[in-house]
């Protein structure tokens, strides 16, 4: 048993190395803004990417994390609005759909999300989701809505599943409760740590989120990181930091949140 | 008398009521429950693949044809496209086959390995940032360790050691490097519940019949998780094909166009007045069926991990 514990030390070792060495390097090019004129660590790199001190639009921290932001939330409310009721109904009512539903998480992942991109630009072509910035910008939640939709509908299924759905529904019917009632007063509170856990990973990947910004032209927080990265050397550095704080934080509340549940399955953008 | 009753039982009735009994019978009102989310699913998913599959399979004409796949496979102008098709297959399976490696090995140490409790979880925690922390953020940090001016690339260069010209982050390497960054917190994410599942006592007891280790792990460990292994191993092949973002930032439109099968579409979009439409489409519907074929297997091995996994309860 000890020889087995040392090559699992060894393994931990070599890919720890290997997955924590881009990341301290970026934290260390972050910060070295000011090492030519002789400041080993200074957080001006971080300080120059917020603020935007020359104020070019491109590089507008508040703006493009904001939109980035509130892109987030929308998707997760459209989401939620849409996948809660799905999911309690086709527990409740119509069984049969609960592989068919299986099959629809599958399809983000078999439609790769440029060739989604590329599918909506040609269905829409000429119409006001791609005519106008407004409508691209609804193009892009629709589209973030259904990058997120496995990583949302699995946690909400699962706590829909813990929880005796037709005995809840049916005590509250019984006690005079219309669906709506029903839905919002009972089931919901029920299940809203794994709504919650749907949440928290699309706001991950929302806010990560670039195919679809970049190929559309919206200003979310990863086109300002590319920009910033094909213009600047040291503030990509810290805007990279930035996003990796803001990524940990979200999986970071989603597990003390979801304590519970065992393996989360989490993965993001690419 | 008989016409009269006729109208009689049209008048009597709405039209809407009557038109509602005469309904189908699965047609229940429990379909309105789920039809906003069916709906937006046709809008946003469904439309556009079908769009894909028909531009894909149609020529200009309408009537349908193999044409367009078939001259991505032989046409000499569409050499570029057919080597992003190729290269792409290449890096998904070397990142495949490193990620899954190492991704095993990892999740192998923090479940039968014996790692302390505390690291296994801080191992899945830093796996499940790391997952989400794909694409560009990626592609920026590996810049900032071994790009050109990177900081790893430096400290190497101070010890007389120069990695470059030889090695360049804008190259498939470079892709291939990245890659596996993401591949591997995956790998542990997905193997670490089926190793879990694995129970000492069948260590104990093929102890107690005589079996060596290797015999141990070629026949005993070795099958029963082949079912698992495999369908990870499909998850992270259709991760690695299907990959934008990390490839884009790393190696540019450009030079992408020939090497990564997600930018070649992308390279199509601009192009309004290209003179085959239907190359773009081609090329989707293509990247489809590998991933769409590589997610069979990944559901059918998953599916007999779960039955046995569910026999042996």
């Amino acid at each position: 048993m000890r020889r087995t514990s040392r090559l699992s030390w060894l393994w931990l070792v070599l890919v720890g190395i290997f997955m924590l060495a881009p990341l301290l390097a970026t934290l260390q090019l972050s910060l070295q803004a000011e090492m030519r004129s002789g400041v080993p660590i200074s957080l001006k790199a971080y300080v120059d990417a917020v603020s935007n001190p020359r104020g070019i639009p491109t590089f507008d921290f508040i703006g493009h994390l904001s939109f980035s932001f509130f892109a987030a939330l929308l998707t997760i409310v459209i989401s939620t609005l849409l996948l809660v009721p799905t999911a309690y109904w086709t527990q409740l009512k119509l069984p049969f759909l609960i592989p068919v539903m299986e099959f629809l998480t599958l399809l983000p992942i078999v439609i790769p999300v440029v060739v989604l991109v590329f599918g909506l630009e040609t269905v829409y072509r000429g119409q006001f989701l791609t005519n106008s910035t407004q409508g691209l910008y609804w193009l892009m939640i629709g589209a973030n809505v259904v990058i997120t939709f496995p990583y949302s509908y699995r946690p909400i299924n699962t706590a829909l599943q813990a929880i005796n759905v037709k005995t809840l529904t049916e005590a509250s019917q019984s006690l005079g409760a219309g669906w709506a009632n029903t839905l919002f007063a009972v089931i919901f509170p029920n299940i809203w740590v794994g709504v919650l856990n749907g949440a928290f990973i699309t706001f991950a990947i929302v806010m990560g989120e670039f195919t679809i910004s970049s190929i559309l032209g919206l200003p979310t927080f990863s086109v300002l990181m590319y920009s910033s990265s094909t213009n600047q050397v040291y503030q990509p550095a810290a805007l990279t930091i930035i996003s990796f704080g803001i990524t940990w934080a979200s999986i970071a509340l989603l597990q003390f949140v979801g304590r519970r549940s065992a393996v989360a399955d989490l993965a993001g953008a690419r | 008398m008989a016409r009269a009753a006729t109208i009689e039982r049209i008048t009597s009735e709405p039209v809407l009521a009557q038109l509602v009994r005469a309904r189908p019978r699965w047609l229940t009102w429990n379909w309105l429950g789920v039809l906003p989310f069916f709906i937006f699913l046709a809008f946003f998913q469904l439309g556009p693949a079908l769009n894909i599959a028909v531009g894909a399979l149609t020529d200009d004409r309408g009537h349908i044809t193999l044409d367009n796949m078939q001259k991505i496979i032989g046409d000499e102008k569409l050499q570029v496209q057919r080597n992003s098709y190729l290269n792409t297959l290449e890096i998904s399976v070397i990142t495949t086959a490193a990620g899954g490696v190492l991704g095993f090995l990892l999740a192998w140490g923090i479940t039968l390995g014996g790692l302390p409790r505390q690291i296994r979880l801080s191992v899945l925690s830093f796996c499940g940032v790391a997952s989400n922390f794909a694409g560009l953020p990626l592609a920026l940090a590996f810049i900032a360790a071994i790009g050109r001016t990177g900081t790893l690339t430096h400290a190497l260069a101070s010890v007389g050691i120069s990695i470059y010209p030889a090695f360049s982050m804008s190259s498939f390497w470079g892709v291939c490097l990245a890659y596996t960054y993401f591949q591997i917190p995956l790998m542990v994410l997905v193997m670490v519940p089926p190793l879990d599942g694995l129970r000492s006592e069948w260590r104990e007891a093929a102890d107690n019949l005589g079996a060596s280790r290797t015999q141990f792990w070629r026949l005993v460990m070795f099958p029963i998780l082949l079912p698992s292994l495999l369908s990870a191993l499909a998850l992270l092949f259709a991760n690695a094909f299907g990959a934008y973002a990390t490839a884009f930032a790393l190696v540019g439109a450009g030079a992408g166009e020939s090497m990564v099968v997600s930018i070649s579409v992308r390279a199509q979009f601009s192009n309004d007045s290209m003179t085959n439409p239907h190359l773009g489409y081609a090329l989707a519907f293509g990247m489809i069926l590998v991933i769409g074929l590589t997610v069979l297997i990944y559901t059918w091995s998953r599916q007999r991990a779960e039955r046995w996994r569910r026999s042996i309860k």
